[in-house]
């Protein structure tokens, strides 16, 4: 077994398996966007299983009638009236292929109407980067200190439509929740938009859906679809400056936080770091998942991705740590009281 | 002709694979031993007989071309640019010129960054790993010429200051003519 996966039994048993496959499929729909995109997938899937049965049949049936001539020579046959017949037949099959692909076409151009759809009244906007191998989320606000930042987990009201704002700041990534909706390319430099509603409550797993180098694979999110009032209450929560540390040790995390190769890159509001190169650790003790879905958020898979976080995840634009096996379980501690 | 159509294959093959070190990435550093900052040597001149030895892996970063670019994405992202800008100086002194008032040699920038130099320039020491601080060496030289045209970085994957490649010229912003991280 390769000993750079070794994390990924971990991380299903941990998480009492929310991000099955189930929930990363495009037959699972969650909205009525990846609604319209299965009815098209299984209206595809039953022409093409007709023509498959039509083709089997024809193969059988030709089989059935030819016959095997031992020794003679094969007859040669003037039949004029045969080939007219078979002339009628490519050309009719012709017909049927062309007309299949433009039915298939239009049923494609109307449904990739529908997903597009913008018929959202009051919608709420989320602003979704793609970094490389992570997704920074924000809730912008006319009042600044009104918005929300955070990374990979997306949390929306069940119900209400969402406007996503996309773009990234490196090269280009693709969005993509098949619970949710199609897929949706994040270009650099270039602000582009779409919307969707979740119908149900839930946690939809998201992916990377266009190649963007070393780490593509591990790039995953989710969507998590609360009650209005829970979304509410999450907001609200979001927009405080991370909490004062209670116990002494957590005091001597931030010490070792703001103190180390971790203030270079990470944001913790209310404290002196603020750089925006990776994602935003405000309130990294209230997400589920760590290092863009491929962790559960434990103490243990915490200090592991501090310390050598090249090892889980090969070519992640995070340095390995060597910190001292104390200041370690400080900063551990003090990342866990970050609600 | 088939041992003719065999040698040219060899030779394909090897200047083939003697090309591939150019792109290796080093993904996992080795955890540094102990600190390699004090036996950087930064002048000629020695107090003693002894000589202090060179680092061996200084020049590992000065010849792969991922860590150059590497370090043109600390450079942003670091804020170098901040006050050395894309090479051409600010608050800082330029990096793309000749003038290198503490010395060019990779150890030497390397200190530079480590140590921290009077009138604003900040210790990076305990605050990057050092494998960093040789890769931002490495693109710090670049800026000036001094690396290899094969190992300097061209297009970055990040948002850049420069045109793209594919700009057509009225999109292309007045008054930016040279390229950074290109020597001419």
């Amino acid at each position: 077994m390769n000993r750079e996966f070794v994390f990924v039994p971990a991380r299903f048993s941990a998480q009492a398996m929310p991000l099955n496959p189930g929930h990363h499929s495009v037959l699972h729909p969650a909205a009525s966007q990846a609604g319209n995109i299965e009815w098209l997938y299984w209206v595809i899937f039953w022409i093409l299983f007709a023509v498959f049965v039509l083709m089997v049949a024809a193969f059988a049936r030709a089989g059935a009638k030819s016959r095997v001539l031992d020794d003679a020579p094969l007859p040669i046959i003037e039949d004029d009236d045969g080939d007219r017949r078979a002339g009628w037949a490519v050309g009719s099959a012709l017909a049927i292929t062309v007309i299949t692909l433009f039915v298939v076409l239009v049923l494609s151009v109307i449904t990739g109407k529908r997903v597009e759809g913008l018929t959202s009244k009051n919608p709420i906007t989320i602003q979704i980067t793609g970094h490389q191998w992570w997704w920074e989320i924000s809730y912008p606000n006319s009042q600044a200190d009104q918005t929300v930042t955070t990374a990979n987990e997306i949390h929306v009201p069940v119900g209400t439509p969402v406007v996503v704002l996309t773009n990234s700041a490196d090269v280009i990534h693709s969005f993509w929740a098949p619970s949710i909706t199609g897929k949706r390319d994040l270009l650099p430099g270039y602000s582009s938009a779409f919307s969707f509603q979740v119908d149900r409550e839930g946690t939809y797993r998201g992916q990377c859906a266009e190649f963007c180098g070393l780490q593509h694979a591990h790039m995953g999110f989710s969507i998590i679809a609360e009650p209005v009032d829970k979304f509410q209450s999450w907001r609200q929560q979001q927009l405080k400056p991370a909490i004062e540390p209670a116990a002494s040790e957590s005091s001597r995390g931030r010490e070792v936080f703001l103190t180390h190769a971790c203030v270079m890159c990470h944001t913790i509001r209310g404290t002196d770091a603020g750089s925006r190169v990776g994602p935003d650790l405000t309130h990294i003790a209230s997400r589920n998942m760590i290092a863009a879905e491929t962790l559960p958020n434990t103490a243990g898979a915490l200090a592991g991705w501090v310390v050598d976080p090249q090892r889980i995840k090969p070519g992640t634009q995070m340095s390995p740590n060597p910190l001292a096996p104390d200041e370690l379980q400080a900063l551990v501690v003090y990342l866990q009281s970050l609600q | 002709m088939r041992l003719h159509l065999h040698i040219a294959f060899l030779f394909a093959s090897t200047l083939w694979l003697g090309s591939c070190s150019r792109e290796d990435r080093i993904l996992r550093q080795p955890p540094p031993a102990n600190d390699t900052l004090n036996t950087v040597q930064i002048s000629g001149l020695n107090p003693g007989a002894n000589s202090i030895p060179t680092p061996p892996n200084s020049n590992m970063y000065q010849e792969s071309a991922y860590a150059v670019a590497e370090g043109q994405k600390l450079y942003e992202e670091y804020n170098c640019v901040g006050c050395h800008a894309h090479g051409g100086g600010g608050i800082g002194p330029p990096l793309m010129d000749r003038d290198w008032i503490y010395g060019s040699e990779p150890g030497n920038v390397f200190a530079t960054i480590m140590q921290g130099r009077p009138n604003g320039m900040p210790s990076f020491r305990n605050r990057i790993p050092e494998y960093q601080a040789w890769e931002l060496a490495a693109y710090v030289r670049s800026l000036a010429g001094l690396l290899p045209k094969g190992v300097s970085p061209d297009r970055p994957d990040r948002m850049n200051v420069k045109p793209s490649e594919s700009s057509t010229p009225e999109q292309i912003p007045t008054g930016i003519t040279g390229v950074p991280g290109q020597p001419k």
